[in-house]
């Protein structure tokens, strides 16, 4: 089959075979100005040591440029720079097709260079959700946008973005006399938007630093598989979700173990649950109470019962009724559509 | 493409080819000699024409670039923008509300020291909705360190392409430019244009080199990290630099130009028609040229001593040299295509801007009146020149004249 697709190779990054087997180079180092238990900067750190050195990092705004990126004090030990809000998808595109181009000009040395935008969910899944989306439909370009999801816009105090949980309280969302709940969204579900959406894209997946070398080979992979790809990894955030920065990795595992964070990864279009989310899929675990989750953080502390019972049957929803239970909310029903008839 | 083509032999090599082409096409034509490495595009009209050029130059394998239509103008300028900081000649433009929903990238483009070529096809803005050119789309930028540059002809536009790019990435320099043609008038009328051969321009024009500012895995920097107080007023200081020598450059550039090209520019900053023995002249910008010039000679035919001065750029703003030029007149008319609501004497732009150069550079106070004029594509006439110069020269005898005007405005 000819294909017009001009592909070039990627640097094939193989998984890290354990932990033990994780090179001790870090490309992302001292000098940022991060929270205590900042999990986002722990992605970031984990996928600079999973891309390694022939990289170019683009950074969109948000509270991992601000605290990340200062002048005279820069973290990064591969090429960074910073990218306006909405643009983690421009800037990859961008990069990726000036690298290309002038490697097939021969005016810069032919070799896979792998090329990041790391956005937050104010700038991914809002703002940026069009650059992006237009991005992942050039499947020359090989390229990794990374969102981190740490549900708010936390680098200007903490502001409701299409990430955010329902009924949380932000400072655009505070609970008061009246009205309990200001925010009756439902959180944006934007890896499956991102694999059901561009048909082309060889790889979307889910990740959590809770889960370390399995996010770092994923990220591997993705960079590996070729084209435009997406990576969602939720973070859980001491200062926006009001929490003990010592909590941080519990509530990495429990937003996977309430079945609220579901871990997946499609490849080539084929879907793959892993961790603790693959044993709620076939019934080997049985999901925790949202309540585990919601009451350990300060921004679900307005939640009454109702509040808590509402959220957990959404996610019952998700996991009992969906056509692929807690990532594609087509309901079962339609299963019993009678097809047209031959 | 070209609907007329001659080879060129007998004359001294300075072209290869004589074509009947659009402003739109010559641009095109530009991008393809400079060898651009990336272009993108996103249609509004009437910029866009040039995209359609570039598309079928690379689809019949006479360009070699990454061409990529983005899905808004933000990120056309953004794609471009980071092709460039990682090392390739980039090429995109718009035009109207286009450009201004590119304004975000557009702010930080100068900042960065990007030295990205846009063409901008003059449009009105919105609402309500207008094709025909106006000059406030390109003139948003002009306190950000963009370079502006205005153009009358295809062949002009064609030239100030190849230029554009020598001045945008001289290593002094590294700033944006936009190079402004009047929609439809320019972009989409057609001239014959010598085009010069690839030989020469390859050149006239080296490759971009981004040196130590080059993004990539062997130069390990880190662009625009948060520098806060501490740092961004220095950093602003740094882009004021480039405009303290951006005439200078320019002028190099021009001269270069003429050598190897053989085409004369003269003063690259503005062209003076009929001004030598005249007592007032009008002053403007872009197409408005051609009926300006059929213009004043009708009024020398009258025996009316009236000149043309037009502006080709507008950033940098060659104050002293517009000064010096102006102060021998008794009025200056000032033609804008734009408008500038709330300004000092409610005056267009450019009005404002040579009011000002004047104040501080001219040896002589002389009457500058403001004419808005040809807003959203309308044509501006030869009866409205001739009402323009009619009231300038009522200001050099000193009878009171409202210093803005708006010629050409129905009922």
């Amino acid at each position: 089959m000819s294909t017009f697709v001009d592909e070039k190779p990627t640097q094939n990054l193989e998984a890290f075979k354990g932990v033990k087997k994780v090179p001790h180079e870090e490309y992302y180092t001292s000098g940022h100005r991060t929270c205590q238990g900042c999990e986002s900067a722990q992605i970031m750190k984990l996928m600079a040591k999973a891309a390694g050195p022939r990289t170019i990092v683009l950074g969109s705004t948000g509270c991992m440029y601000v605290a990340n990126t200062s002048y005279y004090a820069t973290p990064w030990g591969v090429p960074w720079m910073h990218t306006q809000l909405g643009s983690s998808g421009s800037a990859a595109l961008g990069a990726a097709a000036g690298l290309r181009v002038q490697m097939r000009k021969g005016v810069m040395k032919d070799e896979p260079i792998n090329v990041i935008a790391f956005c937050g969910d104010g700038g991914g899944a809002d703002m940026g959700l069009g650059a992006i989306s237009a991005t992942m439909t050039h499947p020359d370009y090989n390229l990794l946008i990374l969102m981190y999801d740490n549900e708010s816009y936390a680098n200007t105090d903490i502001q409701i973005s299409g990430t955010s949980p329902y009924g949380v309280n932000t400072s655009f969302s505070t609970p008061g006399k009246v009205k309990r709940i200001m925010n009756h969204r439902w959180k944006k579900n934007m890896a499956p938007l991102m694999m059901v959406g561009h048909p082309t894209c060889k790889y979307v997946g889910t990740i959590s630093t809770s889960y370390p070398l399995q996010a770092m080979n994923n990220i591997r992979k993705a960079l590996s598989i070729g084209g435009p790809t997406f990576i969602h990894c939720l973070n859980p955030c001491p200062k926006g979700w009001d929490f003990d920065p010592v909590l941080s990795f519990e509530l990495g595992e429990l937003a996977v173990n309430t079945g609220i964070w579901p871990l997946y990864e499609v490849e080539r279009g084929k879907l793959k649950l892993y961790g603790k989310t693959e044993q709620i899929a076939n019934g080997r675990f049985k999901r925790l109470p949202v309540r585990d989750y919601l009451l350990k953080q300060g921004r679900f502390a307005h939640f009454i019962d109702e509040d808590i019972e509402y959220f957990q049957s959404k996610i019952d929803e998700m996991w009992n009724k969906w056509l692929v239970p807690g990532i594609i909310p087509l309901q079962r029903e339609i299963e019993a559509d009678n097809p047209p008839s031959q | 493409m070209a609907t007329l083509t001659m080879p060129v032999k007998e004359q001294k090599k300075t072209y290869e080819q004589e074509a009947l082409i659009t402003g739109a096409e010559a641009i095109a034509i530009a991008c393809k000699l400079a060898n651009v490495d990336v272009v993108t595009a996103y249609p509004i009209r009437p910029y866009d024409t040039v995209m359609q050029y570039i598309s079928q130059l690379v689809a019949d394998g006479e360009m070699d670039c990454e061409y990529i239509v983005a899905e808004g103008e933000h990120s056309q300028f953004e794609i471009v923008k980071h092709a460039s900081i990682c090392g390739a000649r980039v090429f995109c433009g718009s035009s109207g509300v286009g450009w201004m929903y590119a304004m975000e990238a557009l702010t930080v483009t100068p900042a960065l020291r990007v030295p990205l070529v846009a063409m901008v096809g003059n449009r009105a803005l919105d609402d309500p909705g207008a094709f025909g050119v106006e000059h406030n789309d390109a003139l948003a930028v002009r306190d950000l360190g963009w370079l502006l540059t205005w153009v009358d002809s295809a062949q002009e536009a064609l030239d100030t392409a190849l230029i554009a790019y020598r001045v945008a990435e001289d290593r002094r320099m590294f700033v944006p430019l936009a190079l402004s043609c009047d929609g439809a008038f320019l972009t989409h009328s057609q001239a014959l244009v010598k085009i010069p051969a690839a030989e020469q321009v390859k050149k006239f024009l080296p490759r971009y080199n981004r040196g130590d500012l080059l993004l990539h895995p062997d130069n390990v920097i880190s662009v625009a990290p948060q520098v806060n107080e501490d740092w961004v007023m220095e950093i602003r200081r740094q882009n004021f630099a480039v405009t303290e020598i951006a005439c200078d450059v320019i002028r190099e550039v021009y001269a270069d130009f003429e050598r190897t090209f053989g085409r004369k520019y003269g003063n690259p900053f503005f062209e003076e028609y009929m001004t030598e023995d005249a007592e007032v002249v009008l002053l403007g910008m872009g197409t408005m040229s051609t009926p300006v010039r059929v213009a004043v000679r009708k009024l020398r035919e009258e025996g009316k001593k009236v000149g043309f001065v037009r502006l080709r750029w507008f950033r940098p703003f060659a104050g002293p040299e517009i000064a010096k030029c102006l102060e021998r007149f008794k009025a200056i008319g000032v033609i804008d295509r734009d408008f500038s609501f709330g300004s000092p004497n409610l005056s267009g732009v450019v009005a404002t801007e040579v009011r000002s150069a004047m104040y501080t550079g001219a040896a002589t106070r002389p009457p500058v009146l403001g004419f808005i004029c040809g807003l959203g594509g309308r044509e501006v006439t030869v009866p409205d020149v001739e009402k323009m110069a009619d009231n300038t020269f009522e200001a050099a005898k000193g009878n009171a004249q409202p210093l803005t005007q708006w010629i050409g405005l129905r009922g």
